[in-house]
């Protein structure tokens, strides 16, 4: 049992909470008892070699949680299931961490239950046979906090090392990774000569390199655990290495592991860099997002339409709208929810765009501060009808299952959701200068812009062209509204945070220019993201704003200015 | 940036909407009736949070009235927009007093727009129910708190938070949108937290703009923060809508509440109704009520509210109850006194205690400021808190925090013959910070 040594520092900070401070409403005497015994119990677990408990030992534990009056009383009785060795006590602290453990008022007799409707499904904590249901009114469920999470989380890590799921295993291995424990190494050893997956045998060469640091196994064990999160590379690694280095004598060992930290900053201030850049061009998506449609109706049509933020914010409530319908009415198609309301998006700010150039904007042609004052007006009506309509508050717009989460690339950690924006973004951007350069409508769209009297002397029908023209500027906003909302707020306010932002893209890349759209969105959002870790977001913002003053004061029609003698016109 | 722009596009919106909207409910022919002004915005940025507010105080006022209204009159609400726009503030709350001549106003809900507010309602000697959490540092004579002061939210989830239930966290992210709660509040966690023996390096401060949406850098600095082996807490006073793409941002990058905890201060029933909450499950929240709190008073409140909004769904939060509070505590001392006056009231409120939607009693302190439990709450999948920790007893609300230098020696007594909100112990006299 001397093997605990290492785990002192962790008792210590246990015992030395006691000092009474005034959350505490159970008596601190009692709780040290209680960690101490958990921690007693813990260590004999991983002693203990996996065993089988008699099933009437396990259920006599679990009827404990029914009552259990604390946080501290469910921590203990959390270490004497996981005590017991048993993998088939992991149902149930499962259900505990998800918070669907209940028992019943009647008869104080734990289950797992599931929701459905008013009514609780019931289930046996151990097998998962169905126990039949009960009204919300009839059970209790047993609270949870982060504190229980992480004891359920450890001590399923050790019950799962040996499960036939090799995803469990793996998780098994990262849990004990990040959580060193020395008594676990005997485990882990047995459990790599088992291992055939290769991945999870890395994951758990990791695990026994963490535990051999915190371990008072000899030196040249240490220098090989050192090696080996060395070899993996990342902040984990480092704060392992970190808190061993404060600890460890002067000496090989020590040297060994400022090397190898030294070593991992280096490589780390790399990845740092291009997370940086990732971040930029995932923000420079957003901003090309939200600017492109502008790049057509003040770009290219020189409107000054203060009311572009809102076809963005008409476009993602049609997502909400949409996916509301789906949940309602089908279910199933869930994931299709962007899909479908892409489209719609489109057509729904399309046509309220159009309307709004044929009501308004026509008229005020060649006046634009009319034209500004007209359509910031038209944002505030547009505004508070969708407030008066969806009410103030944010709505709901889901994430679809594959823009959930994320995924790492070496050290360089990449979520779904921006990953599919820069996409998307860079799609949306193709077709529209497809649409502008390939197809006779972009013709013509170009050929009023350049020369309206020459292209209606051609016999274009210019007034129609113009409609068509704001109308697409309006469905592209629109559409930008749909993936905007997989990331920010669905409210009314939405389009005002991004009004701002992109006439600054359009104006920087150049008006009239989509390529310039483009360059500027994604420059400005990697020089965002560079001068934030240093200048902080509030400050960062400020000095781009005031080196796009700078450059405009040097360039005044932005990156690539449109040349020729229609521009002068 | 944003933030200028939308104060320009409030203003815009005031001119073009004040108009149309600022109406006083109708006038109940040939009987006279005591006002009660509700100044909340309707409009703008801040319509997401305070238009509740003015559901709550209409249903408050319709309830006394069920009850026979008060000193024998029925009570009317006058319902003003201040559309978000601060200085408005000012404007709509001297037009309640002055042409409406209101008993009392109920209203504001940042420091901004109470800040803007307190010289009329000084010069007018009117009163103001504010009834939102807010950073302290101030007690004035017509204006009653009934949200709660720093040490009545931000320490005890710091405390919380410090302890074995809450994970003995070491480190500290304080991370908030960049105006004057924020930072007041993170100045005097600071300071509390060094107090307490915390290295300066192992606290981060971060501010962010208004509406912030891009959370990924700062995301992954809490990340990299909270990997140097020790157990690393954010409190959050990040405001209104820059919380759903900051808790979507967390969950997308991993950040689990086992690992990383944040407490957020700002953040009630009503945001996280536009919020998945799955992945939030865990994160913490400190009021001094929940609507899941357990008590008659509550399942009698809430099948009230959602009656009378028509709403099953209708949810319930920390502020509505402040409300809930502040005008039953006026009723009772309106009745004490018998009048309605400034000066009666005032006199009359210090000491009255009402019951509270959490099982206790709420009691108007000389401070201007009430006696509250603190709560914890876990985020739960169906967007509701749950009660995780709460404190045994009342807190009574500290207006001069004691962890800041130049505020430790001050209190405020309301009462004769002190009668002042900045008492200085130290040198005995009256006066100093925070004269407006």
């Amino acid at each position: 049992m001397n093997k605990s040594v290492p785990n002192c520092p962790r008792l210590s900070r246990i015992a030395s909470s006691s000092d009474g401070r005034s959350v505490e409403h159970w008596s601190t005497t009692w709780r040290d008892v209680f960690a101490i015994l958990f921690f007693a119990m813990a260590l004999i677990f991983h002693f203990s070699p996996p065993a089988q408990a008699d099933e009437a030992a396990l259920r006599t534990i679990i009827a404990k949680f029914a009552t259990a009056k604390n946080f501290q009383a469910t921590v203990q009785i959390v270490g004497e299931l996981a005590a017991t060795g048993d993998p088939s006590v992991e149902r149930s602290l499962t259900a505990l961490s998800n918070g669907e453990l209940y028992f019943r008022k009647a008869d104080a007799s734990v289950f797992i239950g599931k929701e459905q409707g008013q009514a609780i499904l019931l289930a046996d904590p151990l097998n998962g046979d169905g126990a039949g249901e009960a009204a919300k009114a009839e059970v209790t469920k047993i609270k949870v906090n982060n504190t229980l999470r992480r004891t359920i989380r450890d001590a399923l890590g050790g019950l799962t090392l040996s499960s036939a799921d090799p995803a469990a295993r793996l998780a098994a291995a990262r849990t004990m990774f990040k959580t060193p424990n020395a008594a676990t190494i005997e485990a882990l050893d047995a459990a790599i000569l088992n291992e055939a997956v290769a991945s999870v045998k890395k994951q758990l060469e990791q695990a026994r390199a963490s535990a051999v640091l915190v371990s008072d196994l000899p030196a040249s064990e240490k220098l090989a655990a050192i090696s080996v999160l060395k070899a993996r590379g990342d902040r984990d690694a480092l704060s392992l290495l970190t808190a061993f280095a404060t600890g460890a004598e002067d000496g090989a060992v020590k040297e060994a592991t400022e090397g190898a930290i030294a070593g991992i900053t280096g490589t780390l201030a790399i990845w740092n860099a291009a997370q940086n850049v990732w971040y930029g061009v995932s923000l420079g998506s957003v901003l090309l997002l939200a600017a492109i449609g502008l790049a057509i109706t003040f770009g290219v049509m020189g409107v000054i339409n203060m009311a572009h933020g809102e076809m963005v914010m008409l476009g993602a409530y049609t997502t909400f709208v949409v996916q509301n319908v789906i949940r309602t009415s089908f279910p199933g198609l869930f994931d299709w929810s962007l899909a479908i309301a892409l489209p719609l998006a489109f057509l729904v700010a399309g046509a309220v765009g159009l309307a709004i150039e044929r009501g308004i904007i026509r008229f005020l042609y060649g006046r634009p501060l009319e034209t500004l004052l007209a359509t910031w007006g038209v944002s505030l009506i547009l505004q508070q009808a969708v407030r008066t309509i969806f009410g103030p508050t944010n709505r709901e717009v889901g994430n679809p299952s594959w823009m959930s989460g994320g995924f790492e690339i070496g050290q360089l950690a990449i979520t779904w959701n921006r990953l599919w924006i820069v996409v998307f973004s860079l799609g949306v951007f193709a077709i529209l200068l497809y649409v502008m350069k390939r197809t006779p409508w972009g013709l013509q769209m170009r050929a009023v812009t350049q020369n309206r009297r020459m292209a209606s002397s051609m016999g274009i029908r210019t007034p129609w062209v113009d409609a068509l023209t704001f109308a697409l500027g309006s469905g592209i906003a629109g559409i930008a509204g749909v993936a905007l909302s997989q990331i920010d707020n669905v409210s009314p306010n939405l389009g005002q945070g991004y009004i701002i932002d992109s006439f600054m893209v359009v104006v920087f890349g150049g008006v009239g220019n989509l390529w310039g759209t483009l360059v500027g969105a994604f420059s400005l959002g990697i020089l965002n993201k560079f001068l934030e870790p240093y200048a902080g977001a509030v400050l960062g913002k400020i000095l781009v704003l005031v080196l796009i003053i700078l450059f405009i004061q040097k360039r005044p029609r932005g990156l690539f200015a449109l040349k020729g003698r229609a521009v002068e016109a | 940036m944003r933030g200028n722009f939308s104060t320009y596009t409030n203003f815009m919106a005031a001119a073009a909407i004040t108009a149309s909207m600022s109406f006083s409910a109708p006038a109940i022919a040939q009987e006279e009736t005591i006002k009660v002004g509700i100044l909340h915005s309707l409009s703008g940025t801040m319509a997401i949070s305070e238009t509740t507010l003015k559901d709550t105080m209409l249903f408050l006022i319709d309830e006394q009235n069920k009850k026979g209204g008060l000193l024998g009159k029925k009570l009317e609400a006058v319902v003003v927009d201040p559309a978000s726009d601060w200085p408005l503030f000012a404007e709509k709350a001297r037009e309640l007093i002055e042409k409406d001549k209101v008993a009392a106003v109920f209203g504001c809900w940042t420091s901004v727009s109470r800040k803007s507010v307190l010289p009329v309602f000084d010069e007018l000697n009117s009163l103001l129910f504010y009834p939102v959490q807010y950073e302290g540092e101030e007690s004035q004579r017509n204006v009653f708190y009934t949200g709660a002061a720093p040490n009545q939210q931000a320490i005890p989830a710091v405390e919380y938070l410090m302890s074995e239930d809450g994970g003995s966290v070491e480190r500290w992210v304080l991370a908030g949108t960049d105006y004057v709660y924020p930072q007041t509040t993170n100045k005097i966690l600071q300071a509390y937290l060094e107090s307490k023996g915390v290295a300066k390096e192992d606290i981060m401060v971060n501010y962010t703009p208004f509406g912030h949406s891009d959370w990924q850098t700062i995301v992954t600095d809490i990340k990299n923060f909270g990997s140097a082996g020790k157990k690393t807490a954010v409190v959050s006073t990040i405001n209104g809508d820059a919380n759903v793409p900051f808790y979507k941002e967390l969950g997308n990058q991993g950040i689990k509440a086992e690992d990383i905890p944040v407490v957020a201060f700002s953040v009630g029933e009503e945001e996280l109704a536009g919020l998945d909450t799955a992945p939030l499950v865990g994160h913490l929240t400190a009021w001094n009520y929940f609507q899941s709190v357990d008590t008659p008073e509550n399942t009698d409140f809430i099948a009230k509210w959602q009656e009378y909004t028509k709403n099953p769904k209708r949810v319930t939060n920390d502020p509505m109850e402040a409300h809930v509070i502040g005008f039953n505590m006026w009723v009772k001392a309106v009745e004490k006194a018998g009048a309605t006056d400034a000066d009666a009231v005032i006199d009359s409120i210090i000491g009255v205690s009402v019951p509270n939607l959490s099982g206790g009693f709420s009691t108007m302190m000389p401070n201007h400021h009430i006696t509250k439990p603190v709560l914890i709450g876990e985020i739960q999948a169906d967007g509701q808190m749950e009660t995780v920790w709460q404190t045994s007893g009342l807190v009574v609300g500290d207006e001069w925090s004691d962890y800041l230098p130049d505020s430790k020696d001050l209190i405020a007594d309301w009462r004769a013959p002190l009668s002042c909100g900045n008492f200085n112990v130290a040198t005995g006299k009256c006066g100093g910070k925070g004269i407006n």
